[in-house]
C-alpha cells in the first residue's frame, strides 16, 4: 500500500500490450461480451417457447446472459489462464503468490496474495455496505408520510428489495472476507492462505454480484423482498432473474470463502498454535466457515429452483402445477438462518478480539467463548421454522423450534459472559475500537432480548412481519456485526494498511453512530407492536410521529457514517500517518510483524509460546519466536511449508 | 456475575467492594423496573385485550418483558459500571490483575440461564397450548382448538351453540374477502364477528403469500395459495379490528388493509342475514364454498371482483389502475 516503487516482475518474453494483460478492463470487456453472447443464445432458445407471445418479458436471455457475463468476466480476468497453462503442460505464469511491488494496480487484478485480496475485500464491501444504505436513507424518505409520496409503490418495492438483498447477502463476507482473508494467517502463523485460488476467486464473484443485483432496477426491480417467496417470485418481471442470479452467486462466492478459512485454520497453523491458543476471531472464522460451507449450498440450491422455475417451468414451488410454496420457505430459512449467525460469530469473534487488549486483561473464560461459538454455529441449524410459525406448516414442531431457538440465548450468553469477567475490575482504555466494542455488546443485547420475544410462539403472533423483527435484526446485524466491523476497522487499519485512522473523528464517528442507531431503531420495536407490517408504504396515521423520528434519526445516522467516510478517505490518501508495528501494545501474533507486514508475513514460520490473551500475568512467555533456531522443530517444518507444491508462491 | 462476585470480598483498585455494590444496586433496580413493567407497562403492551388470544399474548409480553427487565438492567449496569470505575489512571501503563476464568462463576451462569431458558419454552408451551394455539395459523389440521366447541359443521350457526362460527378469509392481491359458510356462502369485503363466539378463520391464497394479520385480535396466520390454514380467537370486547397484510406481496402490499368490527350477537345475526339476501344474486355466480381454490379454474372472477366493486371500470381481476401487473 505504502510501497509505490513499481518494479517490474522478470519477464523472459517483453510484456503484453495493456488491453491484453489481464485486469479489471479486460474483465470488464469479457462480462459485456459474455452478457451479448448469453442473450442471443438465449433469445436464440426460447424463440420457440410458447409462453412468450403473451409474457412481456422473457426470462431465459436474462439468465443465460448473466451465466455467461460471469463467465466472461473470469476469462477477462485471467483467472483460467494459469489452470489452462498448466493442463498444456506449461509452465505456470504466476500472476499472484506474494505481490511485493505493483503499487496500487495489483489490486485491480487476480491477486493471489491473501493481503491482497483483504484490502479488495475491504474496500468492496464499504462500497457495498454504503450502497445498500443509500437505499435505507430512500426507505425512510417514502416513511416520511403515512401515505406513498416520493417513491412510487413499485420503486419502493424494488428500494425495499435492494436494500435487504444488498445488506443480507453482501454483508455474509463482511468480515470474513476483509479480516479473515488478511489476518488469519497473520494470526496463526502462516506465510499463506489454503487456496489462495478459491479466496481470489471468491472476491472477485462479489463486484459480478454486486453489478448483477443492481441490475435488478433496469428490469423494473423484484417485489419480493431479500425473502424472495415463492410464488410471488416465479410471477414477478426480469429483475427477478437478477435477484436470484446475483444472489446464488453470492451463495458460491461464500462456500469458496468458507472452504478456504476452515481449512487454512484447521491446516496451517504454526507449531506451537494449538487449539487452546488460537485467538477468538480465528474460532469465529472457523464456526462461520463450517456456517458458510454448510448452509450457503441450499442457499444456491434454491436460487437455482427459482430459475428453472422461471426459465424452464419446472414448477418446484407452485402449488397448483405439484410444487409447494413451503419448500421454498424452508430451502430458505434452511439457509436464511444460520446466516442471520454467519453475520453474528464474526462480530462476536472481533469484540472478544479488542476487548482484552484495552481492558488489558486476560480473555476470561476462553474456552466458553470458543463454547459459545460452536454451539451458536451448531444449533443455528435447527431452528430455522421459528421464522415459519404462522405459515400454516404441521404446528406439531412448534415447541421444539420455540425450545431450540430459546436454547441459543445460552451459548449466545457465554459471550456476555465472557465479556463481563474480562471487564472485571480492568483498567480500560477508551480507545474507537474499544467504544465500537463496548457498543456492540449493549446493542446486541437488546437485539438479543427482542428475538426472546419473537422465538415464543404466543408472543410471536404479533411480532412477525412487523417493524418489530425488522427492529430486532437491524439490532443484531447492524448494531452488532457492524458496530464490530467498524471498531474491527479502527483497531486492525494500522496492520493492513500500515497506517492509523484519526482517533478524535472515530470517537465522534462511534457516539454520533451509536446514539442515532438507537434513536432510529429503538421506536422501532414500538412501532411493530402498533400494527406496522414491514415493507409497507402505507401506515396508521398515528404512528406519523414515530415514523418522522426514525427517519430522521436515519438521517443523522447517515451523516455520522459520512464521518467514517470522511476519516477513512482523509487518513488514508490525505493524512497518512504512519502507524507504529504494535500501536494498541497488543499480544496478538499479528501485531509481532511490521505494520504493514512483510510479503511473506513472517521471514520463518514462528513457534508459538502462549496464547494471545496473557496480559497482566509477569510469567507469561511472549507469544511467539519469530525467529526460531534451525535445529528446533519448528524451525524445520518452516523451511518445509516454505516452498508448497502449488507454486504460488513463486 | 454481579451476585456472584459478591461472594468474595474482592475489593477494587480504591478499596472498593464493586461486587457487594453491583449486585446491591442490581437487585434494587431490578426490583423496580420488574415492577413498572408488569405493573404500570403491561395492561398498556399490545395488542391489547380485545379478544383471548389477544389477551394472553399480552400477558405473554407482561411475563417476558419481566423476565428481560433483570437482564437488560444488568448487563447495562455492569458496562456503565465499567466505565464509571474501570477506566485506566492517566500514566498506568501497567496491565490489569490476570484473571483467566472462574469455574464456579461460568458454571452457575450456565445454570441460571439454562434454567430460564428452559422455564421460558414451558411457559410459551403452555401458552401456545392453552389459548388455542394463541392466534397461530395451524394450517389444515389444527392440534390446539377452543376448549367447548365440538362441532366445526359449515351448514349453520346460531350464537352460544356448540358449532363454531366459521369465517374463511381469502387473500388476494391486494385485498381481502371473508367468506361465512355457514350464512349460505357469501363473500364480503367486510369482517364482522360475535361478541364472545370462539371463531375459526380458514385462511387461504388465490394468487400469493399473504398473510392474515387482524392486530387487535391478535390473529396472524399466513394465507397459502391452494393451503387451508386454520387458526382460532374469541373477541371478548366490542370494537374496531385492522386487518392488514404482513407478507410482502407484490406492489400494492402495502395498501392492502381493511377494517373489521366485533359487535354483539344480535347485530351480528341481523348483519349476516341480511348480507346473505342481498348478496344471494353474487353467491350464485361464485365458486361453491370450498377450503381452497384454484384460481386457474375460477372462470368468473372477475365478473365478481367487479360486482363486489373490488375493481374499476376495466373488470379485470387485477385493478387497471396498478402500475405494474405482475
Amino acid at each position: 500500500m505504502t510501497d509505490v516503487i513499481v518494479q517490474q516482475p522478470v519477464q523472459t518474453k517483453p510484456p503484453r500490450p495493456w488491453w491484453l494483460r489481464p485486469a479489471w478492463h479486460t474483465a470488464l470487456i469479457g462480462a459485456a461480451a459474455g452478457y451479448a453472447f448469453g442473450h442471443w443464445l438465449g433469445d436464440l432458445i426460447s424463440s420457440g417457447y410458447q409462453q412468450n407471445a403473451t409474457a412481456d418479458f422473457d426470462s431465459l436471455p436474462i439468465d443465460l446472459g448473466y451465466a455467461f457475463l460471469v463467465i466472461g468476466w473470469l476469462i477477462g480476468l485471467g483467472v483460467f489462464n494459469d489452470l489452462i497453462r498448466q493442463m498444456l503442460g506449461k509452465p505456470v505464469n504466476g500472476n499472484g503468490g506474494h505481490v511485493v511491488n505493483g503499487g496500487l494496480a495489483k489490486y485491480f487484478r487476480y491477486s493471489l496474495d491473501h493481503k491482497t485480496v483483504g484490502i479488495q475485500y475491504l474496500v468492496g464491501m464499504l462500497v457495498y455496505f454504503f450502497t445498500g444504505g443509500l437505499f435505507a436513507i430512500a426507505i425512510r424518505t417514502e416513511l416520511l408520510s403515512p401515505t406513498y409520496h416520493v417513491l412510487s409503490p413499485t420503486a419502493y418495492l424494488e428500494v425495499v428489495g435492494e436494500h435487504g438483498t444488498m445488506m443480507m447477502m453482501m454483508m455474509t463476507s463482511v468480515i470474513v472476507g476483509p479480516f479473515g482473508n488478511y489476518l488469519v494467517p497473520l494470526m496463526i502463523g502462516s506465510k499463506r492462505v489454503a487456496f489462495p485460488r478459491l479466496e481470489a476467486l471468491s472476491f472477485w464473484l462479489t463486484p459480478c454480484s454486486y453489478v448483477i443485483l443492481l441490475s435488478a432496477i433496469l428490469f423494473g426491480g423484484f417485489p419480493t423482498g431479500w425473502t424472495g417467496y415463492a410464488p410471488l417470485s416465479i410471477q414477478a418481471g426480469g429483475g427477478m432473474d437478477a435477484y436470484a442470479f446475483a444472489f446464488g452467486l453470492m451463495g458460491i462466492s461464500i462456500i469458496l470463502a468458507g472452504f478456504n478459512m476452515v481449512c487454512t485454520i484447521i491446516c496451517y497453523r504454526a507449531p506451537g498454535m494449538r487449539w487452546g491458543r488460537i485467538p477468538m476471531f480465528v474460532w469465529a472464522m472457523l464456526t462461520t466457515g463450517f456456517l458458510l460451507v454448510l448452509a450457503a449450498p441450499v442457499l444456491v440450491g434454491g436460487m437455482y429452483m427459482i430459475i428453472t422455475d422461471r426459465t424452464a417451468q419446472t414448477a418446484f414451488f407452485v402449488n397448483q402445477l405439484g410444487g409447494s410454496s413451503y419448500l421454498y420457505e424452508d430451502l430458505f430459512w434452511f439457509f436464511g438462518h444460520p446466516e442471520v449467525y454467519i453475520l453474528a460469530l464474526p462480530g462476536f469473534g472481533i469484540v472478544s478480539e479488542i476487548i482484552p487488549v484495552f481492558t488489558r486483561k486476560p480473555l476470561f473464560g476462553y474456552k466458553v467463548g470458543a463454547a459459545g461459538m460452536f454451539g451458536v454455529a451448531i444449533l443455528s441449524f435447527f431452528v430455522w421454522q421459528h421464522h415459519l410459525f404462522d405459515s400454516g406448516m404441521d404446528p406439531d414442531m412448534r415447541p421444539l423450534f420455540m425450545l431450540t431457538t430459546e436454547l441459543i440465548s445460552i451459548p449466545t450468553g457465554f459471550i456476555y459472559l465472557v465479556a463481563m469477567g474480562t471487564f472485571w475490575q480492568a483498567k480500560l482504555r477508551l480507545t474507537t475500537p474499544m467504544l465500537f466494542a463496548m457498543g456492540m455488546y449493549v446493542n446486541f443485547l437488546f437485539g438479543g432480548i427482542s428475538g426472546v420475544f419473537l422465538s415464543d410462539v404466543p408472543a410471536d403472533t404479533t411480532a412477525p412481519g412487523s417493524f418489530f423483527v425488522m427492529a430486532h435484526f437491524h439490532y443484531t446485524i447492524m448494531g452488532g456485526l457492524i458496530f464490530a466491523f467498524f471498531g474491527g476497522v479502527y483497531y486492525w487499519l494500522p496492520k493492513l494498511m500500515g497506517i492509523t485512522l484519526n482517533e478524535r473523528l472515530g470517537k465522534i464517528n462511534f457516539w454520533t453512530m451509536f446514539i442515532t442507531f438507537n434513536s432510529t431503531f429503538m421506536p422501532l420495536f414500538a412501532v411493530g407492536m402498533m400494527g406496522q407490517p414491514r415493507r409497507v408504504f402505507e401506515y396508521a396515521r398515528n404512528l406519523e410521529t414515530l415514523n418522522d423520528w426514525v427517519s430522521i434519526s436515519a438521517f443523522c445516522l447517515g451523516a455520522s457514517l459520512l464521518i467514517f467516510i470522511f476519516n477513512f478517505v482523509m487518513s488514508t490518501v490525505v493524512w497518512r500517518h504512519r502507524a507504529p508495528a504494535n500501536p494498541w501494545q497488543a499480544r496478538g501474533l499479528e501485531w509481532q510483524v511490521s505494520s504493514p507486514p512483510p510479503p511473506d508475513n513472517f521471514a520463518v514460520v514462528p513457534v508459538v509460546l502462549a496464547g494471545p490473551y496473557e496480559y497482566g500475568d509477569p510469567t507469561a512467555l511472549p507469544v511467539a519466536d519469530l525467529n526460531p533456531p534451525a535445529g528446533v522443530i519448528g524451525g524445520a517444518l518452516a523451511s518445509a511449508s516454505g516452498s508448497p507444491a502449488s507454486g504460488v508462491e513463486s | 456475575m454481579a451476585a456472584d462476585a459478591s461472594a468474595t470480598p474482592d475489593t477494587g483498585p480504591g478499596g472498593r467492594r464493586d461486587g457487594v455494590w453491583l449486585a446491591a444496586l442490581w437487585v434494587i433496580l431490578s426490583v423496580v423496573g420488574c415492577a413498572l413493567v408488569y405493573f404500570v407497562w403491561g395492561p398498556h403492551l399490545p395488542p391489547g385485550n380485545q379478544s383471548s388470544s389477544a389477551a394472553s399474548q399480552q400477558f405473554d409480553y407482561k411475563v417476558l418483558g419481566t423476565i428481560a427487565t433483570p437482564v437488560v438492567i444488568g448487563v447495562l449496569l455492569y458496562f456503565g459500571w465499567a466505565l464509571a470505575f474501570w477506566r485506566q489512571q492517566p500514566g498506568d501503563e501497567t496491565d490489569a490483575a490476570p484473571i483467566h476464568g472462574n469455574t464456579k462463576i461460568a458454571a452457575t451462569w450456565i445454570t441460571v440461564t439454562g434454567a430460564i431458558v428452559l422455564g421460558l419454552a414451558v411457559f410459551g408451551t403452555y401458552e401456545l397450548i392453552s389459548p388455542a394455539g394463541a392466534g397461530a395459523g395451524e394450517g389444515p389440521q389444527p392440534i390446539w382448538k377452543p376448549a367447548g366447541t365440538v362441532t366445526t359443521s359449515s351448514a349453520s350457526w346460531a350464537p352460544g351453540g356448540k358449532n363454531i362460527l366459521q369465517v374463511q378469509v381469502i387473500g388476494q392481491q391486494w385485498a381481502w374477502t371473508f367468506r361465512y359458510p355457514q350464512f349460505g356462502g357469501f363473500e364480503t369485503t367486510q369482517l364482522e364477528l360475535p361478541l364472545n363466539e370462539p371463531v375459526q378463520f380458514n385462511v387461504t391464497s388465490l394468487d400469493v403469500i399473504h398473510s392474515f394479520w387482524a392486530y387487535q385480535l391478535g390473529v396472524k396466520a399466513d394465507a397459502n395459495p391452494g393451503v387451508n390454514n386454520v387458526a382460532y380467537t374469541t373477541p371478548t370486547h366490542l370494537g374496531t379490528i385492522t386487518v392488514r397484510c404482513a407478507e410482502l406481496c407484490g406492489i400494492w402490499h402495502g395498501a392492502m388493509f381493511d377494517y373489521g368490527k366485533v359487535v354483539s350477537d344480535s347485530a351480528f345475526m341481523t348483519w349476516a342475514q341480511q348480507t346473505e339476501t342481498q348478496l344471494a344474486s353474487v353467491t350464485k355466480i361464485l365458486p361453491p364454498y370450498a377450503l381452497t381454490y384454484d384460481p386457474t379454474v375460477l372462470a368468473n372472477v372477475g365478473k365478481v371482483n367487479e360486482e363486489l366493486g373490488l375493481t374499476s371500470a376495466g373488470g379485470g381481476y387485477y385493478n387497471p389502475a396498478d402500475p405494474e401487473q405482475p
